[in-house]
């Protein structure tokens, strides 16, 4: 008998499969049309449809897009890799290695945590290179991104968890919701500028933290108090996570 | 099968509810080490049912099962650590290369980096796949991508093996080689669980067999065994140079059961096929009838298998 067998409790090997669960995703599925349609296309459409004809100053626009497009990309990976394995029929054999689904999830999340973390730089460079917009607070910007990429993943990987005839569905789904949360949160226009019944849905969306913290990081005044948006959307994240668990067992064997 | 050898799978009284619907119920039976059990049973039996209880996919309605001692439910990680499993329509990963879906599967179970890739070489090798392992798992045909998911079960170093029909949909030559490579593997100390729809291959590769029915276990043992236990299916075959005699003038004959006649062929059932094939040879001397063909013959693994699940379907029906 190998030696290697019963180890499987101890954290250790988990933690080694979650980062093989990331390694996976990012082979399979970080270069799959669907994954670059709603995490890059998406926000680079988004963003010229909101520049053109708008001769705001560019530099209150930048944390704003910096916040969609990390809304984006951070969440496009999770829906698609659970829908994608079950009709790849990879997906039974995956969950029956001696990984526990938590592993499982987390290594979808942390795929999405770290695409969406990488390409927000793209923006960042953009917005700095084109624009008079500079970072001033260099440590909420990073909270703000870290914190953000992280919930929003966690939010895909809940949404992938129903089992779709297709993964086309469960794309449908996600931007079902991605969708509304982004026009209430403060992206295009600032919470406080918004109408009134916005201004009650805003506090509903990860997005709008996420935001108020890159805002705060390029040097504006931030909508929330600064300590509330990090504990929200750590307050998300564990909420989401439970949620991915609950609903990814509940649905585990449903069409394998 | 020595009946010492330490038992590797313990089920007992596995329950799986789908709804209203019992796939499974009350499924029990222990499987040694170094076996090659085989399980059959009709479409809709609860096989794959039975196998994604084991492996961990599907939670069980009630009762449990132990893998090399681990109880599936309560120690799920350690009892899927012992196992590989090649599930029924499953499918590599078509976007990596030959050589990536093996060394995933390696990683995913932990086996240290050179085990891995010794290992992963030799068993590529061995499925006659290594030429290609830079290729896309997507340029494979059927047959050989079931040869490589073998491999990336095996890359895990199991101690049990499961295989949902592993077969099915195969050319000859593939299931051959699949077969020989599953004896192979069970003379190297691996217990296989292999769901199968074909006779044959039940017959051909299994220590003992579980047929099971609607959910239930209708019988579980050595394939001769079961076989023998059908003494009243067992007839002689018998056919005559000018046509057949009426069938009452053999039915006559001591010994005989049943006549059945389909095209020129007589089955004569009996629980003593060989002394009814003398009676038959004395019949036809007697009556001057030239014999063109006369045997006697045992029940196939299929007739077993039709005459148990058969059986509980009256059950069922009463
Ligand atoms: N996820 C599910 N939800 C509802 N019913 C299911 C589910 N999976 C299986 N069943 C039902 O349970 C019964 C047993 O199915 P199972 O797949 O175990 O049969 P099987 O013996 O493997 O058949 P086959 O030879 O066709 O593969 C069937 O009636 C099937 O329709
Ligand atoms: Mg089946």
């Amino acid at each position: 008998m190998s030696t290697h067998v019963e180890t499987h409790s101890t954290w250790q090997r988990q933690a080694h499969g979650m980062l093989v669960i990331i390694k996976k995703n990012a082979l399979l599925y970080y270069l799959k049309p669907p994954v670059l349609i709603f995490g890059i296309l998406f926000p680079v459409f988004f963003f010229l449809a909101f520049k053109m004809g708008r001769p705001i100053a560019a530099t209150n626009v930048v944390p704003g897009m910096i916040a969609m497009a990390l809304w984006f990309t951070a969440s496009a990976v999770g829906p698609l890799v659970t829908p994608w394995e079950r009709q790849a029929r990879t997906y039974e054999r995956l969950i029956s290695t001696p990984l526990s689904l938590s592993s499982i999830i987390l290594g979808d999340i942390g795929s999405g945590l770290i695409f969406g973390g990488c390409l927000s730089i793209v923006p960042i460079i953009i917005g700095l290179a084109f624009t008079d917009a500079a970072v001033t607070a260099l440590g909420l910007l990073v909270l703000g991104i870290v914190l953000g990429a992280l919930s929003f993943a966690t939010l895909g990987v809940l949404l992938a968890a129903p089992p779709a005839a297709s993964p086309s569905n469960i794309m449908l789904l996600s931007n079902l919701v991605r969708l509304p949360l982004l026009f209430v949160s403060g992206v295009f226009l600032p919470i406080a500028e918004m109408p009134g019944w916005a201004q009650w849905v805003a506090p509903i969306s990860p997005l709008s933290y996420a935001g108020d913290l890159i805002r705060a990081g390029f040097g504006q005044a931030p909508y929330f108090p600064l300590w509330l948006s990090p504990v929200m959307l750590i307050v998300f994240t564990a909420a989401l996570i439970a949620g991915a668990h609950k609903f990814h067992r509940r649905w585990r064997a449903k069409g394998l | 099968m020595s009946t010492d050898s330490p038992v590797v799978i313990d089920v007992r009284g596995l329950v799986k509810q789908f709804g209203s619907l019992t796939a499974v119920n009350g499924v029990e039976f222990d499987i040694r080490r170094n076996e090659i059990f085989g399980f059959l049973g009709p479409n809709g039996a609860g096989k794959t049912t039975t196998v994604r209880m084991l492996t961990g996919v599907l939670e069980p309605t009630d009762g449990t099962a132990t893998i090399q001692g681990h109880d599936i439910r309560t120690e799920a990680l350690l009892s899927r650590a012992h196992l590989a499993s090649v599930p029924e329509e499953a499918n590599v990963y078509l976007d990596l290369s030959l050589w990536q879906n093996v060394m995933l599967m390696g990683q995913l179970y932990g086996v240290p980096r050179e085990e891995r890739r010794r290992h992963g070489a030799e068993l590529l090798d061995a499925m006659g796949l290594l030429d290609r392992k830079k290729q896309k798992a997507r340029t494979l045909s059927k047959g050989l991508r079931q040869r490589l998911l073998l491999c990336t079960a095996l890359v895990t170093r199991p101690e049990v093996l499961f295989l949902d029909e592993p077969t099915s949909g195969l050319d000859v030559q593939s299931a051959r080689l699949i077969r020989e490579i599953v004896r192979d593997l069970n003379q190297n100390g691996i217990t296989i669980f292999l769901t199968t729809h074909n006779m044959d291959e039940a017959e051909q590769m299994c220590s003992r067999v579980a047929i099971i029915s609607q959910g239930e276990i209708a019988a579980i043992d050595k394939p001769a065994r079961l076989r023998s236990a059908m003494r009243s299916s067992q007839y002689v075959e018998v056919e005559f140079e000018n046509g057949p005699p009426e069938a009452a003038a053999l039915g006559g004959l001591p010994g005989v059961l049943r006549v059945q006649s389909d095209a020129g062929r007589t089955h004569l059932y009996s629980e003593q096929p060989g002394r009814v094939a003398g009676e038959v040879a004395v019949f036809a001397r007697d009556r001057g009838l030239g014999i063109a063909h006369l045997s006697t013959c045992r029940p196939s693994l299929e007739d077993v298998f039709l005459h148990f699940t058969g059986e509980l379907k009256e059950e069922a029906a009463r």
